[in-house]
């Protein structure tokens, strides 16, 4: 017989919570502070968007995919823009190709910016949040002089882009590059060798390699298992063939081997970005794209690297319509998630609150 | 008949006013300091340079709609904050902000009270603050809450212990528990016991962060995790009273520790003649400027590092800080015996 | 088996799914370890109106395949959270917007609609006007509303 009569509480995270990231809810059976058992409840900000697309025309759809993960629009705008090129065939000129690369890492940074900061944030490190911000900001303020917008770009079209960069903007990139490299060490000095720091994230949420792939998990997460997987290297899209870039992994597979992987990816979306900007080529933006965009009867997948994983688009067309007949996006965070629940079994509730920041989901894109 | 109880009622009602004032100014300089680190301006809207935001501040707590939930324990759900505000508060009494001076041909000495068992009064005063979290977390009727003050009484107890420890090694140095007495000492030795005692000020410092809820020790109120913590449930005036303990005993821990360690009162390099002019600058302002400089270090440590977990937190107040201060305190004792 | 725009399509039996996903996820020269997607694909005019569409990837070979298996409403087809538990949470979420079961998930609730939703959203003949909020709050009294207006 145990000494204490003892009950397990059960507490809901969300889907109003400060750390939830948007409108999580994360039922948890707690043991005192221990996890030992939760559920995770998502649909909060389900906005039917798949459904929706089934009813748009293919270039409405760009701005619909803005509003997935709408902290990295421009990734989402690409991945669809390029499996609609898969579907139909067509060619893409290599400035347009260049461009779409540079707006997709400048896009990972932003990302991992936000992520860096709110997970910082979670853990109780206030600065490290705003420091980010200050550089997100200088994403943005690129983007801006880009396409206009700040957050949902609407920045990649089917066959190429919408607009050339403007006069100068290169040369502000590589600005941006060399500002950018000299404030990453800010961030590390307040974190990476930070004890506090390195108790609360090392072997929180360890999760094996074999695991990883098991739970579909992609991104950081699953390169923080050690296993090298990066759509960007292993099936090339847009220019990534052209550059010259590694791919951190981890050893151990904790919150801590996840935030080594994703500072050491500032450093690589910089070299592929002054690599980008150095070898961009001159010629057309945009590739023989017919007025009307139908595709042949037919089905795709097409995946590309998002700052949170695997982005895919399911995408298939009856042939007859000028919407698509299935339009399916594999979000990224929405199978991340999944492992939540795995992940924070047996430890505390200050590390739920660690872990989902080490997940980095975006709800408006769990959900759709 | 006035020195017996005019002046006493003065020196109260002047000490609460600037202790009260402090509180809310504290805040003000929390947010610029922190919005300086994080290079930002802080508030700028009310007054220039945001000065009056503090008034602004307490008068939209004041106005604010005050919330008791329904299942909340009614009674001990209004206490709470008061429970936590007054020991806060009285702590001040024992506190020398200065030796004697002289008010209209009176000689007025700038401490309420000096009780010879000063430090004692300080000990238990404040843990009495404990109770008023503990309560709040229970009468909420709520879960995070209930984590919270579950959180806080294990933290406060177990610190508590490492840092009572600490001041006993520190009494066996300065031989007496009036805190008026402990500078008086630092004067006739010529020395800041923090000389004497380094490992207790940091050991009392690192306890002083614990007891008073800051980062990184702030799991109680840890807002990322437990929304808010113990103070949840609360609004308004009752949970401006809470923020108002809060600061009221960081306050408290850094005049503490500057009556302790670094002299009070007193002017420093009082055997370099070259630096005899700092003697003209009044005592009080010596005091109050030490006091600032631990403040800000407390606002300092909490810009920059992440929060501990709890299991983390206790096992440093059992496993370091706690044989840190038994191992201090016996060298402390035969170091004052044999030499 | 089919080849298009670059990309492989095996379509298999309910009854052999899991037979050749077990095949597909262990043979060394397949070794299709991951599985990146589940979805569905609503035919309205064909008898077997659902594909369900297995996205599978090897972290070995690096090669991609699509696994296809059809099934009329109300058919269940076998669940692969056995082989890939990456799938648990997209068979739910076919599950809840097409209403194709799946037998041995350990799992099957709604995942992104509200546990008393009524009806499958993404499937073809579902109204994209709809009561809205209304539906929250009693679905039963909606429908008869409904239907007495029709």
């Amino acid at each position: 017989m145990a000494l204490f009569d003892t009950d397990e509480l059960v507490l809901n995270m969300g889907p109003q919570h400060p750390s939830t990231h948007g409108v999580l809810r994360v039922v948890l059976r707690l043991d005192g502070e221990r996890v030992v058992g939760s559920d995770v409840v998502i649909g909060y900000l389900h906005r039917g968007i798949e459904k929706l697309c089934e009813h748009r025309d293919y270039l409405q759809i760009v701005l619909l995919t803005d509003r997935m993960d709408y902290v990295s629009a421009a990734t989402s705008n690409l991945g669809y823009c390029e499996t609609v090129e898969k579907l139909m065939q067509i060619e893409v000129p290599p400035r347009a190709r260049y461009i779409r690369t540079i707006l997709a890492e400048l896009q990972r940074i932003a990302s991992h910016n936000l992520w860096l900061g709110t997970h910082a944030m979670d853990i109780g490190a206030m600065t490290v949040f705003l420091y980010n911000f200050r550089e997100r900001e200088l994403v943005l303020d690129l983007f801006e002089d880009y396409c206009g917008a700040r957050l949902t770009y609407n920045a990649v079209r089917i066959g190429g882009l919408p607009l050339d960069i403007p006069a100068g903007w290169d040369q502000k990139v590589r600005a941006y590059c060399d500002l950018f490299e000299s404030k990453i060490p800010e961030y590390e000095e307040l974190l990476t060798h930070n004890r506090i720091w390195k108790e609360r994230t090392q072997k929180i949420g360890v999760i094996s390699a074999e695991d990883a792939i098991a739970l579909g998990l992609s991104g950081p997460l699953l390169r923080g298992s050690g296993v090298p997987r990066d759509v960007r290297k292993d099936e090339p899209y847009a220019a990534y063939a052209d550059f010259d870039f590694d791919v951190p992994i981890g050893t151990l597979g904790d919150t801590y081997d996840r935030y080594l992987v994703r500072v050491e990816e500032f450093r690589q979306s910089l070299r592929i970005i002054r690599q980008a900007i150095d070898g961009l080529p001159e010629g057309p933006i945009l590739g023989k794209v017919p007025r009307l965009i139908k595709p042949p009867a037919g089905e795709t997948y097409h995946a590309i690297e998002s700052p949170k994983g695997e982005i895919g688009f399911f995408i298939a067309s009856d042939g007859k319509s000028i919407t698509p007949y299935r339009f399916r996006v594999r979000p990224p965070s929405f199978c991340n998630l999944q492992a939540l629940p795995r992940l924070i079994k047996g430890h505390l509730v200050a590390d739920v609150v660690a872990l989902i920041g080490s997940i980095d989901i975006v709800v408006g894109e769990v959900d759709r | 008949m006035t020195d017996l109880f005019v002046v006493p009622l003065l020196q109260i009602v002047v000490v609460l006013n600037a202790v009260l004032v402090a509180v809310t100014y504290m805040v003000l300089l929390e947010r610029k300091i922190i919005a300086w680190v994080q290079s930002r301006l802080g508030p700028m809207r009310v007054g220039p340079h945001g000065i009056l935001q503090p008034i602004a501040d307490a008068l939209k707590l004041l106005l604010k709609e005050d919330i008791t939930p329904i299942r909340a324990d009614r009674w001990i759900f209004t206490l709470a904050p008061i429970i936590s505000l007054v020991p806060a508060l009285i702590a001040f009494a024992v506190i020398p902000f200065g030796g004697e001076a002289t008010l209209f041909g009176h000689r007025v000495p700038l401490y309420i009270a000096n009780v010879n068992v000063g430090l004692l009064y300080i000990v238990s005063i404040t843990s009495i603050g404990v109770y008023g979290i503990i309560l709040a977390g229970y009468s909420s009727n709520s879960k995070y809450p209930l984590l919270a003050s579950l959180r806080a009484s294990a933290q406060l107890i177990s610190y508590e212990v490492a840092v009572t420890l600490m001041l006993v090694s520190v009494i066996v140095t300065t031989r007496t528990l009036s805190l008026v007495g402990i500078v008086e000492g630092q004067m006739r030795q010529h020395i800041w016991y923090v000389f004497i005692q380094p490992v207790a000020a940091v050991v009392l410092f690192i306890g002083g962060l614990a007891e008073t809820n800051r980062t990184p020790f702030d799991l109680a109120e840890a807002e990322q995790e437990l929304t808010g913590g113990f103070h949840t449930e609360y609004s308004g005036m009752r949970f401006a009273m809470f923020f108002l303990a809060e600061y009221a005993n960081m306050i408290v821990v850094s005049a503490v520790m500057t009556t302790l360690f670094f002299g009070g009162w007193l002017s420093p390099f009082p055997n370099v003649a070259a630096a005899h002019f700092l003697w003209y600058i009044p005592g009080w302002i010596w005091f109050l400027l030490k006091t600032f400089v631990l403040l800000y270090v407390f606002i300092w440590i909490r810009a920059t590092l992440p929060r501990y977990r709890y299991d983390q937190l206790m096992r440093l107040g059992w496993k370091v800080l706690i044989p840190v201060a038994l191992v201090n305190l016996v060298v402390s004792a035969i170091v004052r015996v044999f030499l | 088996m089919s080849f298009w725009v670059g990309d492989w399509t095996l379509i298999t039996s309910r009854e052999r799914l899991i037979e050749l996903a077990r095949r597909l996820r262990d043979d060394r020269d397949t070794a299709f370890d991951f599985c990146s997607d589940v979805t569905a694909v609503d035919w309205l005019a064909r008898a077997e109106r659902f594909d369900v569409v297995y996205c599978l990837y090897s972290t070995r070979h690096r090669h991609r395949v699509r696994l296809k298996v059809r099934a009329a409403d109300g058919v269940s087809v076998p669940s692969v959270t056995a082989l890939w538990p990456a799938a648990n949470w997209l068979e739910r979420e076919v599950f809840d917007l097409f209403g194709v079961r799946f037998d041995g998930h350990p799992d099957l609730r709604r995942i992104l609609m509200p546990d008393e939703w009524q009806g499958h959203p993404q499937r073809k003949d579902y109204p994209l006007e709809g009561p809205g909020e209304l539906l929250m709050e009693n679905p039963l009294d909606w429908l008869k509303l409904r239907n007495e207006i029709e």
